[in-house]
């Protein structure tokens, strides 16, 4: 009979689970304003299952703070006008080489790209366009997917890197990914840049560069397009509806290359 | 009588046996001292700066622990402050070499090899890391810092 009593309390606190669940873990007030701030970030019902988002975000187009984490609430993203891209400028290429210290051996089969002129023709028509491809920084990456052991992994902010503390080399994320946009350094190397460490028996990608982000500039690429290529280059933060990108992205028609795939990149392209 | 004479020499005998034992023992003693001489005590550079970031003995011993609560935060999170950074340590730590340019981990007089070396614990941070400073990101205050050794007792290292 005590026996009974006893399951009889347990369900009764399991039906309580809201409240005691909390008590019983000690109050977290970290959680607890996380919780509050999500709650604000929602936006408002305007009728069961459907939300109005976006009604307190905080403008993600001001630096952060220093010592702040990158934050969810930004999604870095870029805009490729391929009508301003010309087949004969590599630009983008070379300022990525020299940014992040990738030298090659004259190796093109093994050396390291972070990003390639891609040209593409029309079988029928004969119509050919260039463009730039590198790391689509994927909502669902599937180099993330797959790697065994959390090294590959995408930032708050939806930038997606290589964690070269814990990669094995093992090359997974290169096969995996379908943009063919990593690379496995396969020789020591030497006098890296200080802000994009590189070496032997890892695999590594475009990092969007991240160190520049974090220090509020903008992608060595796309610095290069605009000063000297042809200015085909557009990045900025896709969830802020006042930013320049996320205004042409609702104006013009852009394109995801094999967004059949449903890995919805940050990398989209216009005139393609 | 003459029992007694052979006691004494018997005891005398004993005494310088004992006696050439301690010399032995000395000696065996001074012969380890000598092996570890063999290593060389570092002499270790002194960084720019009148401090670095934490004391000299906390560092000595939490370097590394520092090192790679910064290296998750700023990998994972993009926080990138300089308190605790590699390339902050790398900048003010910086050796001179013959050149005067800053000289790589490839030296045995890099800041962090004189007493890797030492310790022989090996440091795999710059297989991918730079080892130096970037030659034109001297400027603004970062200069190299001393290649003047410091007195290992100064930092504790009989």
């Amino acid at each position: 009979m005590s026996c009974q009593s006893k399951d009889i309390k347990m369900a009764n606190d399991a039906t309580r689970v809201d409240t005691a669940g909390v008590d019983k873990a000690g109050f977290d007030p970290q959680r607890r304003s996380f919780l509050g701030a999500a709650a604000a970030a929602a936006g408002i019902t305007l009728a069961p299952g459907v939300m109005l988002y976006g009604i307190t975000k905080s403008s993600p187009a001001k630096a952060r703070a220093p010592g702040a984490a990158a934050s969810s609430d930004v999604r870095w993203g870029m805009l490729i006008d391929l009508g301003s891209c010309d087949s004969g400028c590599d630009d983008c290429v070379t300022a990525c080489a020299t940014e992040n210290g990738l030298g090659g051996h004259g190796r093109p089969a093994t050396d390291a790209q972070w990003i390639r002129k891609v040209e593409l023709k029309d079988q029928h028509t004969g119509n050919s366009k260039s463009l730039p491809v590198m790391c689509m920084h994927c909502e669902e990456p599937p180099c993330v997917d797959v790697c065994p052991t959390g090294a590959s992994f995408k930032r708050a902010d939806g930038i997606v890197l290589v964690d070269k503390h814990i990669c094995i080399g093992c090359r997974y994320c290169m096969i995996a990914c379908p943009y063919k946009a990593r690379s496995f350094v396969h020789e020591v190397l030497e006098d890296q840049k200080p802000h994009a460490p590189r070496g032997k028996g890892t695999v590594e990608s475009c990092t969007l560069c991240v160190h520049r982000i974090d220090s509020d500039q903008q992608p060595a690429c796309v610095e290069a397009c605009t000063d000297t290529g042809g200015g085909a280059m557009l990045f900025g933060d896709l969830n802020n509806p006042e930013s320049e990108i996320s205004k042409r992205v609702a104006t013009y028609a852009s394109q995801q290359i094999r967004d059949d795939l449903g890995l919805n990149p940050g990398i989209r392209y216009r005139n393609l | 009588m003459s029992l007694r004479r052979t006691t004494f020499a018997l005891l005398a005998v004993a005494l310088v046996y004992v006696a050439s034992l301690a010399v032995a023992i000395n000696a065996s003693e001074d012969e380890h001292m000598a092996s570890a001489g063999r290593v060389p005590v570092p002499a270790i550079p002194a960084g720019r700066g009148d401090s670095c970031v934490e004391d000299t003995d906390f560092m000595r011993r939490n370097h590394m622990n520092l090192l790679k609560h910064q290296r998750n935060e700023t990998m994972r999170e993009g926080i990138r402050s300089e308190q605790y950074s590699l390339q902050e340590c790398i900048s003010c730590h910086a050796v001179s070499g013959p050149d005067a340019a800053p000289v790589t981990v490839a030296s045995p007089d890099h800041f962090c090899r004189s007493c890797h070396d030492y310790a022989a614990v090996k440091v795999d941070c710059f297989q991918c890391h730079a080892s130096r400073p970037e030659p034109g990101d001297m400027s603004a205050g970062h200069r190299l810092g001393s290649a003047q050794p410091v007195s290992p007792a100064a930092h504790g290292i009989e």
